[in-house]
């Protein structure tokens, strides 16, 4: 089991969930584990089956896109962050944009 | 007994003496005299001639040695008339001085016939109370005052990230603090926005935000840009020289042009972002570590983009982020410390924990790897990023 870290901007899809734990040896054994009971999480970390541009995981503060990407190797008990772009501030809709 | 008059008058028949065009000659002559300025602190701190070594008259004799221990070399003095250094000319020559001669005229005469001075290079009595908290620590100093002085800075906003950077970059005195914000200030922005105020409500933030820095120290030069970054406005901004930017912006297509631009441009970018009781700090220096496309190739589809009425944030979260950001760009305009290049910060203020991932540049980025493919700027459709404004 490793414990993933959901990014505020993500914890809409997680019942709010802060951190919720998932297993797999892999990341994408791990997110498949995770999407399986939060599917709607997918379009925010996939795109064509790969890591989404958008998206960064991180396993054990590295960076998996400079490892083996998907493929990378999680150990047992490795904490998981998935960072999201952020902008920074923003706006009720319907307004224009300023800045944060 | 002989008065002043006459104790002048035997001091220069006994000194040879020069205007100021023999002595440019002599400066660049062979067998350069040595330049030595002999007026009183704070005559040297208001400009003095290049290359000069300064020895206050009074100290003339104690100390001459130790900048000019060579007797045979001739030695060159100036005041700012010609007449404490037509005595101070015949005091090394009873030294033992082989040549000395006296600047007639002075510093004054000097200048009047325009030849080059160096500009005051001191912070004055003013500044020196100012800053000196500043002046205390061995790593900015005098000499990194004057850097902060000479810095230009440009923030991008002027809101929840961009009240706190700028206020303390304008107390720290970084000489020019540009603002970049097309909004006014509006009642919701108060819960965080601290550079402004209930009483300039519905004024634009940069001339809210010129006030209160203004006010907080009139050493600041305020560039205000009424509008928003865009693809068209981007480089004419750029053209005032900004050693450092501070990213505050609230969306993704300002964050993407501030990325390329400072890309091409060789200006590092503190970055830094928050939602509610996260946030997020880090800098993009080109070349020293990635850029924001390193990390994010692309922003997310708008479709993905979290609802905005989602958002939110902790008032004082974008003070610590902000504050963080005001430390790193000062850092990097006085050149000292570890930048957070490379490295990304996050606090969480709920948990009260700060924690640092590491960032590798992408050989492959579309704007700072090896074959770049993005190579002018992309104006990205605006949507909400799902962030706390």
């Amino acid at each position: 089991m490793s414990r993933v870290r959901i990014p505020p901007t993500l914890r809409g899809e997680t019942q709010g969930a802060r951190e919720v734990e998932a297993s797999g040896g892999t990341v994408r054994e791990l997110l498949d584990d995770l999407l399986g009971r939060f599917p709607s999480l997918r379009g925010q970390l996939l795109e064509d089956d790969g890591l989404a541009p958008f998206v960064n995981v991180y396993v054990e503060g590295e960076d998996v896109r400079t490892k083996d990407g998907l493929e990378t190797e999680v150990d047992d008990g490795s904490t998981v962050i998935l960072l999201p772009a952020m902008a920074g501030g923003a706006m009720p809709q319907g307004q224009s944009l300023g800045h944060g | 007994m002989p008065g002043y008059r006459e104790l002048l008058q035997e001091a220069k028949a006994s000194i040879e003496e020069v205007d100021a065009r023999r002595a440019q000659e002599l400066l660049d002559g062979e067998d350069a005299p040595l330049l030595v300025d002999v007026r009183e602190r704070d005559e040297w701190e208001q400009g003095r001639i290049p290359d000069a070594v300064h020895v206050p008259r009074g100290h003339l004799e104690s100390r001459i040695e130790g900048v000019a221990p060579d007797r045979s070399r001739p030695v060159l003095l100036y005041c700012s008339q010609g007449n404490r250094s037509a005595f101070a000319a015949k005091t090394l020559s009873e030294l033992g001085y082989e040549r000395t001669i006296s600047l007639a005229g002075g510093y004054t005469d000097w200048q009047r016939s325009g030849f080059a001075t160096d500009l005051p290079r001191s912070l004055g009595p003013e500044r020196s109370t100012r800053y000196s908290r500043h002046l205390l620590i061995p790593e900015v100093g005098e000499e990194g005052q004057l850097r902060l002085l000479d810095s230009r800075i440009l923030l991008i906003g002027a809101g929840g990230l961009g009240s706190p950077a700028s206020l303390y970059l304008a107390a720290a005195g970084v000489g020019k603090l540009g603002i970049i914000d097309a909004d006014v200030v509006d009642e919701t922005n108060l819960q965080r926005q601290i550079a402004h105020s209930t009483n300039s409500l519905g004024e634009p933030k940069t001339d809210s935000a010129r006030r209160t820095i203004e006010a907080l120290n009139p050493d600041v030069e305020v560039v205000p840009f009424r509008e928003r970054l865009t693809s068209e406005n981007v480089e004419r901004i750029l053209e005032h020289g900004w050693d450092v930017i501070v990213d505050g912006a609230d969306n993704f297509p300002t964050r993407y042009l501030v990325n390329d631009a400072s890309v091409w441009h060789d200006i590092p970018v503190v970055h830094g972002s928050i939602f509610r009781f996260e946030g997020q700090v880090t800098v993009f220096k080109p070349g020293a570590g990635p850029c924001y496309r390193c990390l994010f190739p692309q922003p997310p589809p708008p479709e993905l983009a979290p609802s905005c009425a989602e958002g939110g944030v902790l008032g004082v979260l974008p003070g610590v982020i902000g504050s963080i950001q005001a430390a790193e760009a000062l850092k990097l305009a006085l050149g000292i410390g570890e930048p957070l290049v490379g490295r990304l910060l996050l606090y969480d203020a709920l948990s009260g924990e700060f924690e640092e991932m590491k960032l590798r540049r992408d050989p492959s980025c579309p704007v700072c790897g090896e074959s770049p493919t993005i190579t002018d700027y992309v104006d990205y459709v605006e949507f909400c990023a799902g962030v706390g404004h």
